[in-house]
This record gives C-alpha cells, sequence and structure tokens, in this order.
C-alpha cells in the first residue's frame, strides 16, 4: 500500500511539472515584466484642431507613415493609424472640422478620418499615371453641391474631391501638357485655381481653371531663358518666388496680370554679404519669404511693385514656421533660434516686423540638437489677450509643445526609429545598506504579503485589490540603478535613425541617458550621416572590474556603403562619449572578434570596400592579439545583387600604407549562384553570442544524436528571380526556393534543398544545430515553415566503449578541410498562418533551457512557439518511447495559442525586429521587440523552473509552516498522553 | 448572466470588376478588389465597440498594402495587377484566416476566394470567423483544490499521511516481517525506496 501510495505521489508530481506549458498570462499581470510605449515617429507636418469648446488636439503625419491625433494637454495619443510601409503620408489637413485629411501614397489615395475616434470615413483612390508633387490644398469656402471641396494634385491630374464621401467631383489631367505642377493656388473668393509650374528647366506655366467643373479658361505661358532651380514660393496671392538655375538670383513672378512677368534680382544686390548658394525656405509667410546662405538666414519682402527688400538676417541656426492668421486679418509666424544653450521662440507679425508679439526664452537640453520643424497655433488667454502655442520638432525626433514659455510636453519620437540594439550591465550595487532601512522594508514586505494572501483567498475588498496592483506595478526594485541577482535590470542600448543613443532601463522603459552622436550629426564634411550598428565594446568583469562598460557605434557619412565611416565610443554608465573617430576609410562590414585585450576591449576587425581590414582598438597589444590568431581570422560577404558569396582570409599588412592597422585579405573561396534561377533573398548566421550547453542529444531509444555545432554556419536562401518581386506574379511552375547550409571558412555547401512553387519573402533563424525559415508556399497558397537540423554523423563510430578502450576511436584524428564532414540533416515543413515582419529564438545565460521561437505576425504582435512543434521527428503517431521524449504528434500547420502571445492583447506597430537576450537567471529570457512602438518583457520558455514565480505565496508558506508546527505539537501531547495511557494500564 | 460571443462575421464581398472603360488606363493595370468586414453582434450585450472596428486593417499580400476598414466594414484595394493574392485581417482578439483571391485578367468579374485555413471556396463570399482570441489566462476563483495542489498543500497532505498513515501501517505490520524486511536492508546497505517501506509489494 505505501508502495502504491509512492507511485500516486510521484505520478502527481510528474503531472504536475510536465503538463502543456505555454507562455500565458493573467490580465492583472499586465505591466509586471512588460512595459510598451506608444510612438508616433519624426512629425513631418501638424494641424491644430483648437475649437473653443472640447479638447485642444492636433493632428500629425509623420515619416514612419502614421498618422495620428494627439492630445496636445498633455501630448498623449488619441488614436493612431500606421499605414502601410510604402504608403508614405504627403500631406495631411483637416476638413470640415470634423475629419482629418490625408494624402499618400505619392498623392494616389485620400483618406478621411473622423476626427474624435480615428474611424476612417472615407477613402479614395486617385488615378493618374505620371509621377509628380503630390499637393492638397482645402480651400476655404469653396463649395459643391456637397460640402467643401479638397483640392488634390497628383499624379500630373488636378482632383476636385468631395469632403463628405470622397467623390470625385471633376479632373483635369495636365499630364499631356508635360507640366511639373509646383502649386494649386485659389486667390480668396474667387472661383479660379491656378496651377502653376516648371515645364523643362526654363518655362513657366500657368493654368487658371474654373473651380466648379475643372474647365480650362486660360493657359499662360513664358520663357525664362536663365532657367529655375528647385521649388516656387507663393507669396502673396499674385506673386511667386523662385531661384534661377545657378542660384545667385531670386526671381518673382508676377503672373495674375495679362502677362507674366518675370523680375530677376541678383542676391548680392540686397544681402551684402551673401555668400554660397542660396535655399529658399518653404514657409509660407505672406508678403515675405526666407532665404537661407549657409548659416545666414535672410527675411525678404516683396514691395507691392514688386520689389525685394531685406528686413532681418539672423545669424543664429533657427527655424520659420509658416504664417498664422489670427484676429482681426493679422498674420504672424514663429522664429525659433538657438542662442547659447536656450532656444528663443519669438513670434512676429508679417507686415510689421519690428513689433514682437512674443518673445520666450527656454532652457533646452542639448541632446535635442537644433530645431527641425515649427507649428504654430494661437488660444485666447484667460485674461482674453493672444497666446500662442509652438510644436517643435528636433533634431533627434522629439517632439515639444512650448508654451509661456516652457515646455509642456516632450515626446521621445527618436524611440520610433531604432536600429540597432545593444545592452549593458548595471553598475554593481554598493555595500552597507542602513539596517533601519531594511527593518523597515522587512515591515513593508510582510504587509504586502499579508495583502496578497487576502487576494488568493479572495477576501481583499476593492481597495486591497487596487492597492496589490499598485503595489505590483509600482516595485521599486524595477527601477534600481544597480545590477540585480537575476540579472532582469541592464540597460538596453539603442541607436535611432536621428543618430541618438537612448539607454533604456528595462525594469520600467524609462530612459536613462541620451546622447546626440556628434559623430552622427550633420556637418560640412558629413552631409547625411546614418547610424549602422552598435556593439559592445569593453564589457568589464575580470581584469578591469572598476572600468565602465562601453560601446561602439558605427556609422556613415552617406547612405552608399562606400561612404565613410563614424566611429564613436560612449560610455554606458554616464553616456558621454569617450571619442570619436571620423574615418577615411569605408566600412562595408563589422566583425567583432573573439578576443579581448587586457582592458576587456573587444577587438573589431572593419572591413572596407577594397576589402582591407582595419583593427580597432588601435593599441599595439591588439596587434599582438590579432599576429597571435592571425591565421583563424576568416569571414565571408555576401553580394546580394551578383549572386555571390566569398569567403575570405587575412593575409598581410596593407602595401603603400603607413598604417599598420591595416591589413589586406584574399579571397578563399566563392559561391557563384546562377543568375537566371536563382538569387540570394535572405541569410542568416548563428548569434555570436549563443551558448550551447550540451553537444549531445540523446533520443527515445537510448540512443544519442550529436549536434553539429558550428559558428561558421551560414544560412542562405534563394529563390528564382521572377518569383523574388511581388506575390501573385508568378506561377507555382516557375518559382522555387533553394535553402543553403554553407561554412563559411571552407566554402562547403555542407546541405542544399529545394522547395519547389515557393518564394519569399523568407525570414530565418539559425540557431545551435538548426534553423527555421518562413517562406510561402504558392502551390497551397499558404505560408509555410520548415525546420532543418543538422547532426553531426562522425561521433557515431565513437559510441562503442570498448574502441575507446582500445584505441581505435577517430576522435583524434586529424581534421582536415579537404575531407567531407560527415553530417546528415532532417527537415519537416508545417504550415503557418500569418506573414511573419521578424523572427527571433529565445536565448538564456547556459543554453539548457528549452527554446521558443518568437515570431512577430503581420498583426504586429509577437507570438511564441515552442521549439518543439518544430522537430523534424515529429511523426504522425510517435511511440511510446518518443511520447515520453517530449515529440509532439505531427500536425499539418503550426497551432496558434493566442495566449502565447508575448505581447498579450497589446501591438507593437510597424513591427520590425525582436531581440533577445539572457537574464541571468537560467530559465529566462529577455525580449525586445521595436518598431513604431517598443515593447519589452520577460519570459521563461520552460517556466521558471529557477525561481519562485511573482505569485508565490509567502503567506500560505508561513501558514504551512505554521501549521505544521502546530502539528508536531498536537501530536506530541497526543503521543505523550497514550504513551502515559499505556504506562497506566 | 455572460453574454453570448459577438458572431464576427466578416462578409468579404469581393466584386473583382474592371474599371470603367472611361477611364484612360493602360490595360493590364489593375483592377479593384472590394471587400466587407461586417461585424454582427448577437445578444443582448454583445456591442461592438466602435473603436475595435477602427483599428482593424486589412493586409494585402503580406504587407505590400494596408487599408482601413470604412464605418460599413468596406474595404477596397486599388490597382491589384491580375494574379493569386493573399489578403489577410489584422485584428486584435479574433482571429481571421487569410484568403486566397484570384484576379483574373481574363474573366473579369469572375469571383475566386478561399479561405486558405481550411481550403474553404467562398461561393457566397461569406467569412465565418474561425474564433476569438482570449490573450489571457482566466484566473481561476479560490478553490480548496488549488491550495491543495499547490506545492505547500503538497508538503502537508504529504506531512499528514506520513503522520497518522504510517503509524497504522507500522502498527499492522507483522513482526516477522518487520524482522525480514531490516535483515534484508542491512544485507542491501543502501536502502532503496521500495524496500523503505516494508511490505508494500506484498499488502498493495
Amino acid at each position: 500500500m505505501g508502495n502504491g501510495m509512492i507511485r500516486f505521489f510521484l505520478v502527481l508530481l510528474l503531472f504536475l511539472s510536465s503538463a502543456e506549458y505555454i507562455f500565458s498570462l493573467y490580465e492583472d499581470q499586465v505591466g509586471l515584466m512588460d512595459w510598451h510605449q506608444r510612438y508616433v515617429g519624426k512629425v513631418k507636418h501638424a494641424v491644430f484642431h483648437t475649437q473653443k469648446t472640447g479638447r485642444k488636439r492636433v493632428a500629425v503625419s509623420t515619416e514612419e507613415n502614421v498618422v495620428a491625433l494627439l492630445d496636445l494637454r498633455h501630448g498623449e495619443i488619441i488614436w493612431r493609424h500606421v499605414l502601410g510601409a510604402n504608403d508614405a503620408v504627403d500631406a495631411v489637413d483637416i476638413a470640415l472640422g470634423k475629419y482629418v485629411i490625408t494624402l499618400s501614397s505619392e498623392g494616389s489615395i485620400l483618406r478621411a478620418w473622423s476626427l474624435p475616434d480615428g474611424q476612417m470615413v472615407w477613402g479614395s483612390f486617385l488615378q493618374g499615371s505620371n509621377l509628380s508633387k503630390s499637393l492638397l490644398s482645402l480651400p476655404v469656402n469653396l463649395k459643391a453641391n456637397k460640402g467643401n471641396v479638397i483640392l488634390v494634385f497628383s499624379k500630373g491630374c488636378l482632383h476636385a474631391v468631395s469632403s463628405i464621401d470622397g467623390e470625385v467631383l471633376w479632373e483635369k489631367d495636365l499630364s499631356a501638357e508635360s507640366i511639373e505642377v509646383q502649386q494649386i493656388i485659389r486667390p480668396l473668393g474667387s472661383d479660379m485655381i491656378y496651377a502653376v509650374g516648371f515645364v523643362g528647366s526654363s518655362q513657366f506655366d500657368a493654368y487658371q481653371i474654373n473651380a466648379k467643373n475643372g474647365e480650362l479658361v486660360k493657359h499662360k505661358s513664358a520663357d525664362f531663358p536663365d532657367g529655375f532651380y528647385g521649388d516656387l514660393l507663393l507669396v502673396s496671392s499674385d506673386i511667386l518666388v523662385s531661384l534661377d538655375a545657378t542660384r545667385t538670383s531670386l526671381v518673382t513672378i508676377d503672373f495674375q496680370k495679362g502677362e507674366i512677368i518675370f523680375k530677376k534680382t541678383h542676391v548680392s544686390d540686397i544681402v551684402d554679404e551673401s555668400f554660397g548658394t542660396a535655399v529658399l525656405l518653404p514657409s509660407e509667410l505672406s508678403g515675405m519669404f526666407a532665404v537661407r546662405f549657409n548659416t545666414l538666414l535672410v527675411f525678404i519682402k516683396v514691395t507691392i511693385e514688386g520689389k525685394l527688400e531685406v528686413v532681418d538676417k539672423i545669424t543664429n541656426a533657427a527655424a520659420v514656421s509658416d504664417a498664422l492668421s489670427f484676429s482681426e486679418g493679422q498674420q504672424a509666424f514663429a522664429l525659433v533660434e538657438h542662442v547659447d544653450r536656450k532656444i528663443l521662440l519669438t513670434m512676429k507679425l508679417v507686415h510689421d516686423w519690428n513689433s514682437d508679439l512674443l518673445k520666450e526664452s527656454i532652457a533646452m537640453d542639448l541632446q535635442r540638437g537644433m530645431v527641425q520643424k515649427v507649428f504654430i497655433n494661437t488660444y485666447i488667454r484667460t485674461d482674453r489677450s493672444q497666446g500662442f502655442r509652438a510644436l517643435i520638432v528636433m533634431e533627434d525626433h522629439s517632439l515639444l509643445l512650448l508654451q509661456q514659455g516652457e515646455i509642456v510636453w516632450s515626446r521621445e519620437e527618436g524611440l520610433a526609429s531604432v536600429i540597432d540594439v545593444t545592452t549593458s550591465e548595471l553598475p554593481v550595487e554598493k555595500k552597507g545598506i542602513l539596517v533601519v532601512k531594511v527593518e523597515q522594508s522587512l515591515f513593508e514586505w510582510l504587509k504586502g504579503h499579508v495583502l496578497k494572501l487576502k487576494g488568493t483567498l479572495m477576501l481583499a475588498g476593492p481597495e486591497d485589490i487596487a492597492a496589490i496592483q499598485g503595489m505590483r506595478l509600482k516595485s521599486s526594485e524595477k527601477s534600481k540603478m544597480t545590477r540585480d541577482h537575476n540579472g532582469f535590470w541592464k540597460l538596453l542600448i539603442v541607436l535611432t535613425k536621428a543618430g541618438k543613443l537612448y539607454a533604456l532601463h528595462t525594469g520600467d522603459g524609462r530612459v536613462v541617458w541620451s546622447l546626440l552622436l556628434p559623430s552622427l550629426r550633420e556637418s560640412g564634411s558629413c552631409k547625411r550621416p546614418t547610424g549602422l550598428s552598435v556593439y559592445q565594446w569593453q564589457v568589464p568583469h575580470h581584469h578591469a572590474m572598476d572600468e565602465n562598460p562601453s560601446v561602439l557605434v558605427v556609422g556613415r557619412c552617406r547612405p552608399n556603403w562606400d561612404a565613410p565611416v563614424a566611429l564613436s565610443f560612449v560610455d554606458t554608465y554616464t553616456g558621454k562619449e569617450l571619442k570619436s573617430m571620423g574615418l577615411i576609410h569605408s566600412c562595408a562590414q563589422v566583425i567583432p572578434l573573439p578576443f579581448t585585450d587586457s582592458t576587456e576591449q573587444r577587438l573589431h576587425l572593419l572591413i572596407d570596400a577594397e576589402k582591407h581590414a582595419h583593427l580597432y582598438p588601435r593599441t599595439s597589444e591588439a596587434i599582438g592579439i590579432l599576429q597571435h590568431e592571425f591565421s583563424n581570422i576568416y569571414w565571408y560577404s555576401v553580394e546580394a545583387d551578383n549572386g555571390i558569396i566569398r569567403g575570405h582570409v587575412l593575409t598581410s599588412n596593407c602595401i603603400g600604407m603607413v598604417d599598420e592597422y591595416c591589413f589586406t585579405s584574399r579571397e578563399l573561396w566563392s559561391i557563384v549562384f546562377p543568375s537566371e534561377s536563382e538569387k540570394i533573398i535572405a541569410t542568416a548566421t548563428r548569434k555570436l553570442n549563443e551558448v550551447v550547453h550540451t553537444q549531445a542529444k540523446a533520443i527515445a531509444d537510448q540512443d544519442v544524436m550529436y549536434k553539429y555545432i558550428s559558428k561558421n554556419l551560414l544560412f542562405v536562401a534563394t529563390s528564382a528571380p521572377k518569383a523574388s518581386g511581388e506575390f501573385g506574379m508568378a506561377q507555382p511552375e516557375e518559382s522555387c526556393l533553394v535553402v543553403y547550409l554553407i561554412d563559411t571558412v571552407t566554402g562547403r555547401i555542407l546541405h542544399r534543398m529545394t522547395h519547389h512553387g515557393s518564394q519569399g519573402p523568407v525570414h530565418a533563424v539559425l540557431s545551435e544545430n538548426w534553423v527555421v525559415y518562413h517562406y510561402f508556399n504558392l502551390r497551397a497558397h499558404r505560408y509555410e515553415m520548415s525546420v532543418m537540423e543538422i547532426y553531426d554523423q562522425s561521433w557515431v563510430d565513437n559510441k562503442d566503449v570498448w574502441k575507446l578502450v582500445v584505441g581505435k576511436h577517430n576522435l583524434t584524428s586529424p581534421i582536415s578541410l579537404y575531407s567531407r564532414p560527415a553530417v546528415v540533416t532532417k527537415s519537416q515543413s508545417y504550415f503557418f498562418t500569418h506573414s511573419v515582419k521578424a523572427i527571433a529564438v529565445t536565448s538564456t545565460a547556459k543554453g539548457i533551457t528549452s527554446k521558443q521561437l518568437l515570431i512577430g505576425t503581420i498583426g504586429d504582435q509577437v507570438l511564441a512557439l515552442d521549439k518543439r512543434y518544430l522537430d523534424p521527428r515529429r511523426s504522425l503517431d510517435p511511440t511510446q518511447a518518443e511520447k515520453e521524449e517530449g515529440i509532439i504528434p505531427l500536425t499539418d500547420s503550426l497551432p496558434i495559442i493566442p495566449q502565447s502571445y508575448v505581447t498579450h492583447a497589446l501591438n507593437v506597430e510597424g513591427l520590425r525586429g525582436i531581440v533577445t537576450l539572457p537574464a541571468k537567471l537560467e530559465s529566462t529570457t529577455l525580449v525586445f521587440a521595436y518598431g513604431v512602438d517598443i515593447f519589452f518583457t520577460r519570459i521563461a520558455p520552460s517556466r521558471t523552473y529557477d525561481s519562485l514565480t511573482e505569485d508565490f505565496s509567502y503567506a500560505l508558506l508561513l501558514l504551512t509552516i505554521v501549521a505544521l508546527i502546530a502539528a508536531i505539537f498536537v501530536t506530541w501531547i497526543m503521543s505523550e498522553r497514550k504513551e502515559l495511557q499505556e504506562k497506566w494500564t | 448572466m455572460r453574454s453570448q460571443p459577438v458572431i464576427l462575421v466578416l462578409l468579404v464581398h469581393l466584386c473583382i470588376s474592371s474599371l470603367s472603360s472611361s477611364l484612360a488606363i493602360s490595360p493590364g493595370e489593375g483592377y479593384t478588389v472590394n471587400g466587407r468586414v461586417k461585424i454582427r453582434s448577437m445578444g443582448a450585450q454583445g456591442l461592438v465597440l466602435p473603436g475595435k472596428l477602427s483599428n482593424i486593417k486589412v493586409v494585402l499580400n503580406g504587407g505590400q498594402r494596408v487599408t482601413l476598414l470604412r464605418p460599413d466594414g468596406y474595404f477596397s484595394f486599388d490597382n491589384v495587377p491580375a494574379g493569386t493574392h493573399l489578403i489577410e485581417v489584422d485584428a486584435i482578439g479574433y482571429f481571421f484566416s487569410p484568403v486566397r483571391v484570384d484576379v483574373s485578367a481574363r474573366n473579369p468579374g469572375k469571383v475566386q476566394a478561399t479561405l486558405t485555413e481550411n481550403r474553404r471556396g467562398l461561393s457566397e463570399l461569406v467569412l465565418e470567423p474561425l474564433r476569438e482570441e482570449q490573450y489571457y489566462e482566466i484566473r481561476e476563483p479560490f478553490s480548496l483544490m488549488s491550495v491543495v495542489k499547490s506545492p505547500m498543500g503538497l508538503m502537508m497532505g504529504f506531512m499528514l499521511v506520513v503522520m497518522f498513515l504510517m503509524p497504522k501501517l507500522m502498527e499492522n505490520m507483522d513482526p516477522e516481517e518487520m524482522r525480514r524486511a531490516q535483515e534484508e536492508m542491512r544485507s542491501q546497505g543502501v536502502p532503496s525506496l521500495a524496500s523503505l517501506l516494508p511490505g508494500g509489494a506484498a499488502r498493495s
């Protein structure tokens, strides 16, 4: 009987531990381990909606293709829509006071969104064939029989669209006239519309069109022999300004009179110290315009006679808003200047330059850079005077609202465009915590657990529940700036498109520090710098404990890959740039080497366009280390356009250069894919820092398989050129997906497999000895995911112990490049419902915990899928032994369990990437997903088997102990009594 | 009373119609795919929040184009080239099957749509919702069973068993058997788990 009892307990325990595990969360656990930040991106255009009643709001369109409505009080997002990747918003406006109108996709889609809730009211597709400038104009009182008319010029066509239902009222095709329309002008109160633009480079044309029906009334044309440069700017209702082809003269164009009159004014005639070429600022300031000469900003007024007069010159870096009309037909605009560490906001009347409506000086964080855009709005103050608020967009993409001389709110919109992510540990905690503090926290701790116990026993009232929830969310542990025992709190070092580096705390997602990298800012030598990637440069642990960790930021001066590189080294504790290098050589590839020097700085090789390798850090010690490992350094390069993969090896120092840190390389091997049938569409390698716990894998029948584990494994997917484009264009017969596993040292193709009737896009992830990839099956017209596992066969013979004893094993046999590695691959494919945007795999500290795939779906959610579902050994009817091993019976499609979405009910809009980081606790992985939003959580792929969970009830434990002690006493007394009784009898 | 689940009907009314010839477009430029996501709520309380509808996105060909729904649930993709396409509906809280749509150049106006999840053709172009998605575990109300099943409960249970049942077992045991077991233990040296409970095999 006792035996049975024990067996029962064992079975019960087994049952409890082997329950089918999926990542799951209770609703009240939201925000405990995860945080989610919503962004819109860098604002391109903003339109205020501030009626006397109701909430004050602003509609914005951004460079991340987002249309959003923000609350002006606190800057929160009221609603937001992330449009498709190639649906960039060209213009945004507000119509009828209740619709937000957007023109997107190069002027082909016009949409109206309901202002309060963001519901799309209508959407119109505008026809047209030519590519042209897209212009949106909402004339104030141009009425048709159905509401106001929206004028859109796009694709060579002028459309008049009803604002009620988006119906096209009329359209006028101007594409046949080969005119490049620059402006659509409607003088106030007139029924005429003027479309003005250039034909070729030196002819100016104006079309007069009836606004009621789109009929062409008049067409005027005139030649300007000097030619035009750039855009046309409307100064007043009948005068336009442009630059001539040499950019040294300003041209005013009067087009509404009988003849088109050009008036050319040489810049040097009006501006004395003119140097360099002029740039017209696109700000619309009625009767005036602004020209920039290098650093000088000049305001020029156009008099009634058409003469140009310089009004003011601004030498500070400045930004100008459009003119805004307010009470009594007055017009004002904002000028924002940088003066020292402050910005100076000046509101000026257009017609009276000398009187400033407003002059405010606001302290500004230097890390925000320059002001790039200004949008202004008026309001009535409580004392009935006119007030102004300004929305400014900074160089780091952040959005700020200025009002009454202070920053009302700011949004770190730079985080909407994350390029690369790395991590840094937090500082180690200093010793010596006060005892009083401990006692107090002990009391708090106990109180908290009593509350929690009440919660679990369903005794808590509503206020208790609120207290519990608040306590859990506001746990002070989460924002601690020191290293924790479990390794949950780290700094995420995030590089954004604006060239700004942010350090985010993983506990609560706050920005610890931010740095606008000077090396990635626009300068004379670096016109369009872009950040590329971030690497861990120095991770002190053994030798250099006292040094702060640092990261290496690699950027380029121009987007082309042969542009000179810019390097920055940043301390991750202080957020200060340690040093930077503007470099002469280019950078095609960065290779972090697995060696560090005595100060724990990691050696990096930067490969330039000429295939020279440049070593960093530039110290003699680093050279010594490299010389020692010189013959062991191999790398590969993928030329996707040419369909070639090459392997390289270092040869010697650069010849003819006095740079001892430069090395030449030699091509070792190359794989050329036939360009007519295969085009490289995806590659994947193992993560450099991945840890594999064991090479052996015990399988059901007491057998062992050896994983083929190599750091040099490369997965390549190629597709037929015809099927590498858009969907629906290729027939299943003519598309074919080929996948390869390549050893990047020898260039040997370890495995090749063909998926007929399939096409990209391919998203792949390679980890340990397996690769999982997602592609589209044209025959079934469904997405598929395949797994490919590679096993080493050379070990199989060594399992015989006797061979080992006698010495007949091949463990010591030399490994040669010429011998074909004995590998065997297994593969299996499954259907998967969704399109995939990104795919990643969990990584843990020691690599013991089983893996989960993190799949970013088309709905911007992140799904955690157990790797067990992608096991090539799955079969329809697994044997008992296989079942015990944990093999799931084969199904044709992968399950999507809603509870296993790590993003639960949230979505990471515009998802672009998923990064996983190991925590110190073996069971746990940290997950960071980024896109327009950023999201962070921590997951345990096979439960937190090595620590107590968050909702572990300590109180219940105490209760149990108390009960057990009580029981001991009771039984002790009982036995005493019994003994006594026995003695009596 | 719990409200009945909201039944979501996706009426993909795909009228693939060629553009009227009056529009000057070059042949083969594209067709318009019109569809509808109709949300019909059943039951007394089953109201679908308006905000929910406004965030439903319809995605063509894995993100090539994205559109949103109009208030009546209609959506359209313009300028779609002839060929086979995939339409996905992205709605938080609902699981939609992707739809395969054939836009035919030869036979404009003909509807060809198939749910890819269950390979069901859409002759009437009405798509039943596959399911609602519940992202959170439901917290089970407090029950004695859950306490018993927790590690603490097991510990307590085991202790109770040992305390109250073991003495009973010992009492009922044969003294001779006891001796035999003790000898066995001595001879084996290392006691195995089964032999720790003497007579288990014989009795159970």
